[in-house]
């Protein structure tokens, strides 16, 4: 410290203090809610000390909101999601960055442009899309005057609620940034090796980018466990649902029995997950963060 | 850009930039164009026939008062939500950036929370807001009397959905925050200091500034993500009441077009949500472009 500045360092102190309480007193408090009985949430003034009921929750949550194959189908979202990205984006990295061919810059804009638009803001034609995703090639063949019925619908499937979110930039413009800052004579120590270009990306590229690709993977599993908006719109039946949805369904209505204690403990198991993830993998969640946003 | 060791033309690039392409133009171009078009389209409940109509979506879109409401009500959300969380992420990373112990300790406390989903956050807040059993609704309607019911009334719903947005996104500025306080030098601090500059004013005049860029990425990125990653707080919280108090853009293109099946008027909504991300990645990338010519 540059100067003596008591009255600023206890205002440090209690300032962080506030802040952390505020930050994880509702966490803390939706952990001691899940393990009180149902007479003890409605009890006034709320208790602040654990109950003992945790697991009887925690059993009914499971089974109510079928969260044992809810998790598993949030889980194949959020791994397809991570490893789909990764691997659609570094190898059209790989591509822009070391190969020159004709279509080159209109690849690169192709993929810049999907910077703009989150799915959020259309929705609804990417669901008629993801209804039947041979509708292009269908209207390309109307446009030549040749009538067939194609039909692929990736409702309620696994490639529907993944797919469609893996098509991103932000990923791409990592590795291609990444890319560019390796040193030129890598490439052509290889080349001279005679190393084939296929070579050179999974004995150098590959090993070099391991570093890029731990930081992704926190940032883009937490990012597809944590999807809401397209699951529901992509699953209609419930054994397709993701653990999000079925959590959603335990909130007590306004006529039903307030089982908050249920909710609380199935919403603190599927928080879980991501929540670890950024815990233990701190270190790459932070580079991740910072350098995906560059 | 292309490295000067590089490859020389071949199928094999095209192989490579195939999967991503292919999903691009399928879950991407194609809904675009579509939602471009279809915002142009009357089509009929049934699905079956489709009429070129102008701008008549936009016309009844601007036509009708929930439509305004909901354009008012998003403006309000995203700025108070951005303000909020912005503000309490740079209080806490400079507060973070004096301590000398427990410094990693601390950080790893308050980044947590933005690995919870917006609708678990929603779900969170919706219960400790409860008028009968939630911690602060018990408060609020116990202690200071203040008849708080975020069911009915307007602005108590508001206040929810944004504290509850607000909140996940704390931890997301505290890392942007720390990070750069982090990397302004030691040096310039101390320079600041031997000249008679007090706490308060090395702040102001210098640590503020030199943030600046930080604070306007921030800017965007908050009202982004209140803009669109926003759904699953009102989704799970208030569904868009009391009466469309809570009636947010992406709600509304969600509500109307899924729930209510108003196609037309869906796409037209779809396409004024892209104008506004195109506003804001536009600003963004002039800002990036200030950035690398001044550094």
């Amino acid at each position: 410290m540059i100067e003596k500045t008591p009255w600023l360092n206890r205002f440090t102190i209690v300032g962080l203090i506030l802040g952390i309480i505020i930050l994880c007193f509702p966490v803390y408090y939706m952990f001691v809610t899940s393990t009180l009985s149902i007479e003890e949430v409605s009890r006034i003034p709320p208790p602040l000390i654990p109950g003992s009921h945790f697991l009887e929750n925690f059993k009914s949550a499971w089974t109510l909101g079928a969260l044992g194959p809810k998790m598993f189908n949030s889980l194949i979202m959020a791994v397809g999601i991570t490893l789909g990205k990764i691997s659609i984006s570094i190898l059209s990295a790989f591509a822009i960055a070391y190969f020159d061919f004709p279509l080159r810059k209109t690849f690169f804009w192709m993929i810049f442009v999907t910077l703009i638009l989150p799915v959020e803001v259309r929705i609804l034609p990417t669901y008629e899309v993801a209804a039947n995703v041979l509708t292009p090639i269908q209207y390309l063949l109307s446009l030549m005057n040749i009538q067939v019925v194609l039909d692929w619908s990736m409702l309620n499937s696994y490639t529907g609620l993944i797919l469609p979110l893996i098509a991103s930039a932000t990923a791409t413009f990592l590795f291609r940034q990444f890319f560019l800052t390796i040193p030129e004579e890598l490439c052509e120590a290889s080349k001279i090796d005679g190393l084939t270009p296929m070579g050179f990306f999974w004995k150098i590229l590959l090993p070099l980018s391991k570093t890029n690709i731990a930081a992704l993977t926190v940032i883009l599993f937490v990012y597809g466990w944590n999807q809401y908006l397209w699951p529901i719109l992509i699953t209609t039946k419930p054994e397709m649902h993701t653990a999000l949805i079925g959590v959603q369904s335990l909130i007590p209505k306004a006529d039903d029995i307030p089982r908050w204690n249920v909710a609380m403990a199935g919403a603190l198991i599927v928080m879980l997950p991501p929540v670890l993830v950024v815990l233990f993998m701190q270190k790459w969640f932070v580079k991740g963060l910072i350098e995906n946003e560059k | 850009m292309l490295k000067r060791a590089h490859y020389k033309r071949s199928i094999l690039p095209y192989l490579l930039v195939m999967p991503q392409i292919f999903v691009t133009i399928v879950f991407f171009f194609w809904p675009a164009a579509k939602a471009l078009i279809g915002a142009f389209l009357l089509t009929d409940p049934f699905g079956q026939k489709s009429t070129f109509v102008w701008f008549e979506n936009f016309k009844v879109l601007f036509s009708t008062p929930e439509y305004y409401t909901s354009l008012k009500i998003t403006l309000f959300f995203s700025a108070m939500t951005a303000l909020l969380s912005i503000s309490a992420g740079l209080l806490l990373a400079v507060l973070a950036n004096r301590l000398i112990k427990f410094k990693s300790l601390v950080q790893t406390v308050l980044i947590w929370p933005y690995a919870v989903a917006p609708a678990m956050a929603g779900m969170l807040w919706l219960f400790l807001f409860h008028p009968s059993y939630g911690m602060i609704g018990f408060f609020l309607n116990e202690v200071m009397k203040l008849g708080w019911n975020p069911v009915l009334n307007n602005n108590h719903a508001l206040l929810l959905v944004i504290i509850a947005s607000a909140w996940k996104q704390v931890s997301y500025n505290f890392i942007f925050f720390l990070s750069g306080l982090q990397s302004i030098p030691k040096s310039v601090i101390e320079a600041a200091a031997i000249d008679g500059a007090g706490p308060s004013t090395r702040f102001w005049k210098i640590v503020f500034p030199l943030l600046s860029p930080t604070v306007f990425f921030l800017v965007v990125m908050n009202l982004v993500y209140a803009l669109f990653d926003t759904f699953g707080v009102i989704h799970t919280t208030t569904q868009g009441g009391p009466g469309g108090a809570t009636n947010i853009l992406v709600y509304k293109v969600y509500a109307d077009g899924f729930v209510g099946l108003d196609l037309g008027s869906s796409a037209a909504q779809s396409v004024i949500l892209m104008i506004i991300t195109i506003i804001f990645t536009v600003i963004q990338f002039k800002y990036v472009e200030k950035k690398v010519q001044y550094t």
